[in-house]
């Protein structure tokens, strides 16, 4: 055999740049990435962000405790209620308000059900990702509009909500609210299975998801990923069983904990959770007490002593946290948003580097960014 | 010299410019036609209700859509290629419709009987790649490059079992010509006989047309339309116009070598009227096959797609082509060696079907944590 002498490149090559967004159909709104590709394969993801920063936070810092309510709606548009929890319960804290436990249960109820919309709106999309022309995202979206119909007669809005105040809710739910959350669920429960019949046992489905954009437990940790991205993994962090915030100590639910932390696995996890976040909807609907829903006797003017406070709770894309620095008086000193979202977005190149570039927009996709939470 | 047309004495040109109109207009309504019954049918499997506001039913969106595209300002990227990007739409969309030549529709209906039809129709039908390439290459576009790269490597590796799974049919059928296809299907069509044939044929027809879940080449998610990106207008509508003639020549190709065209089960003295409801039928079947899967099944990448179709459709294949000529060569009764060749092919569907299943329950390997300094700067 010749042994041939390595022939010397007269001229630089460059593997091909591909640009993904900011208007892409699967970017999810308006992600950037620059992807470097050698036919198919993927050799290096740089990803861009901040194309939809308002400045959230440091608006929030010019406003009233209740004002920044709305901004909060803003940050996290799929996930309002969470955003809004932890943010009130920031409050909250600061100003040592103790807050009646109906209004409580009624809290941990909407933020089941939004979690729920969450996912239901996940599943949609992913579906199109994968390529399923558009059956996924309607079935999804179903189920959706029940939620926000209910979600419209609690609270005036369909997606922007502001009805959770610090110290409680602002009104009263509707007469028949148990009844009408008992009539979504069902339609939820049928709509899990719909999703379990057009995806999950799919061959072709599983043969582009299972295996693609795999990362390991101590891999996931240290990127800060949280929520199912993380628990799909195999670590069972999940703030509602680690640090009971609300009444979550009272139910009894799963932590739904993935094995591979591949793309399958993470949507697996999410549908899991839809089934766990049903059955924490029901035991909250038998334990909602009767009672105040605001504590007896609020300030007109909330204010709050000098301090800070860290407050996190579980929302659908994992830990939502809010770091609060108060100086006294009523609006907050400085105000940071700790979005799940960003960190978990840290970990897409670790995922889609030496997969295909299909696979690359599928692993984009099963982390759920939101990306008025990345950028706030 | 003069040709004859509806009684009238045309001249030759005058008279082949007539057909080619007709011809093009019959199938523009036709493709026009299906997109309006994909978007029903799509709509239906959706749980939504689809166009309804155009016309009576939204029957007429399509001839909405049709004139807004002829409307459209037909813009060409100032780093095109000119020839290329204007001539790509062209070769796709020409060789579609040269293809509808050779089947037959109707008893005695048709545009030329070829004695070697099957081999003209698998011959034309792949020239279109040539018009996605330019198209992709022209447009000076990387989506438009990749998707374009996309379809040659799929369009080549599928041609193979289409090929070979009308081969199959051929031989048992001893005719490449499709009119006599028909006839010997007279009582029984050619898809109880091999299944496994039209299992592959339907697969890889898929594949061919582009159409889910093969539709890699216009991945809407990932090449965002592939070789049409950068198109509008009229010529962008070509390429539409190419995609659902080809899905209905396609059909109507299948109708004819798997379902026994115009004779099964009605056989050829009925009249014409009740053979044009026949095809039509068993076309619809065929195109709603179509719809189906793609409202159900999500895209294929492409690594999966070329071993499938390497690996699994081309081996299955030749089996097929191999056990036809066994039974034929042995020169068997009638029934037994039909018999014999129904229950090889639904052998070969569930082999098929365990190989499928088994790749895909494959057990996943665990993710190796990666060293710690690795990971942070990854």
């Amino acid at each position: 055999m010749v042994v041939r002498p390595e022939i010397e490149r007269e001229f630089e090559t460059q593997d091909l740049l591909l640009n993904v967004g900011p208007q892409h159909p699967s970017t999810h709104g308006v992600f950037r990435m620059v992807m470097e590709i050698d036919g198919e394969l993927v050799k290096d993801v740089v990803p861009y962000i901040g194309y939809l920063h308002r400045g959230a936070e440091k608006l929030c810092e010019t406003m009233d405790y209740r004002q920044g309510i709305g901004f909060m709606d803003r940050t996290e548009y799929l996930a309002a209620f969470n955003a809004e929890l932890s943010y009130v319960m920031a409050v909250e804290e600061l100003a040592g308000l103790e807050v009646p436990d109906r209004a409580q249960w009624l809290r941990m109820i909407l933020c089941e059900m939004n979690r729920i919309a969450s996912h239901l709106m996940f599943m949609g999309a992913f579906g199109i990702d994968v390529g399923v022309f558009g059956t996924p995202f309607i079935y999804a979206w179903r189920e959706r509009e029940a939620i926000f119909d209910l979600f419209e007669e609690v609270s005036g809005d369909r997606m922007m909500y502001a009805y959770f105040r610090p110290g409680g809710l602002a009104w009263e739910v509707p007469v028949n609210f148990t009844e009408r959350v008992r009539e979504v669920l069902k339609a939820v429960n049928q709509g899990i299975k719909d999703f379990d019949g057009l995806l999950t046992e799919n061959e072709v489905f599983i043969a582009r998801t299972r295996g693609v954009g795999a990362i390991s437990a101590a891999d996931a940790i240290d990127f800060g990923m949280s929520g199912p991205s993380l628990r799909a993994s195999g670590v069972p962090l999940d703030i509602r069983r680690t640090e009971p915030y609300l009444k979550y100590a009272e139910v009894d639910f799963d932590v739904v904990v993935g094995q591979n932390g591949d793309v399958y696995d993470r949507y697996l996890c999410r549908l899991q959770e839809l089934r766990e976040s049903v059955r924490i909807v029901e035991q909250c609907l038998e334990k909602l007490p009767d009672g105040p829903i605001m504590p007896e006797k609020m300030p007109r003017m909330l204010r709050t002593p000098p301090g800070e406070v860290y407050i996190r709770t579980e929302a659908p894309r994992g830990e939502y946290g809010i770091y609060l620095v108060s100086e006294g008086g009523n609006r907050p000193y400085r105000l940071k948003v700790r979005s799940a979202c960003l960190s978990n977005l840290q970990a897409l190149k670790h995922m889609s580097v030496g997969q295909y570039v299909a696979d690359a927009i599928i692993v984009l996709g099963s982390i759920d960014i939101v990306l008025s939470e990345v950028d706030r | 010299m003069t040709s004859e047309l509806f009684g009238a004495d045309l001249n030759p040109w005058v008279d082949a410019i007539v057909r080619l109109l007709m011809w093009v207009g019959f199938m523009t309504v036709v493709a026009m036609g299906l997109i309006y019954l994909e978007r029903k049918v799509l709509a239906r499997f959706m749980a939504r209700i689809g166009p309804q506001k155009t016309g009576p039913m939204g029957l007429l969106q399509s001839v909405a859509d049709a004139l807004k595209l002829i409307g459209k300002e037909d813009l060409r990227p100032r780093n095109a290629d000119p020839w290329t990007f204007e001539l790509g739409p062209y070769l796709v969309f020409i060789p579609i419709f040269m293809s509808f030549l050779a089947i037959p529709l109707v008893f005695d209906w048709h545009i030329r009987l070829f004695e070697l039809g099957l081999l003209y129709f698998v011959a034309i039908s792949s020239i279109n790649l040539v018009g996605w390439v330019m198209a992709g290459w022209g447009s000076d576009n990387r989506y438009a490059m990749l998707g374009a790269l996309r379809a040659v490597a799929q369009g080549i590796s599928y041609e193979l079992p289409l090929v070979l799974s009308l081969v199959a049919v051929a031989i048992f059928n001893q005719t490449l010509n499709l009119e006599e296809m028909i006839l010997f299907q007279g009582q029984t069509p050619n898809i109880l006989w091999q299944p496994l044939a039209f299992m592959i044929f339907f697969v890889a027809a898929l594949a061919e047309m582009n159409r889910p879940p093969f539709d890699i080449p216009v991945g809407e998610s990932e090449v965002v339309g592939g070789p049409f990106v950068e198109y509008s207008g009229i010529r962008w509508s070509m390429f539409f116009l190419g995609e659902y003639t080809a899905l209905f020549i396609m059909a109507l190709l299948a109708s004819v070598v798997f379902l026994g065209g115009w004779a099964w089960p009605l056989g050829e003295e009925l009249g014409r009227w009740w053979q044009v409801i026949l095809m039509t039928v068993k076309t619809s079947a065929f195109i709603f096959l179509v719809f189906w899967v793609r409202a159900s099944m999500p895209r294929l990448r492409i690594d999966q797609l070329m071993a499938f179709s390497w690996k699994v459709l081309l081996p299955l294949t030749f089996a097929q082509v191999l056990v036809n000529g066994l039974v034929l060569a042995y020169e068997w009764d009638y029934w037994v060696s039909r018999v014999a060749l129904g229950v090889a092919g639904l052998a070969g569907i569930v082999l098929l079907y365990a190989i499928i299943d088994r790749s895909v329950r494959r057990p996943r390997p665990r993710p190796a944590p990666v060293a710690q300094s690795e990971a942070v700067t990854a």
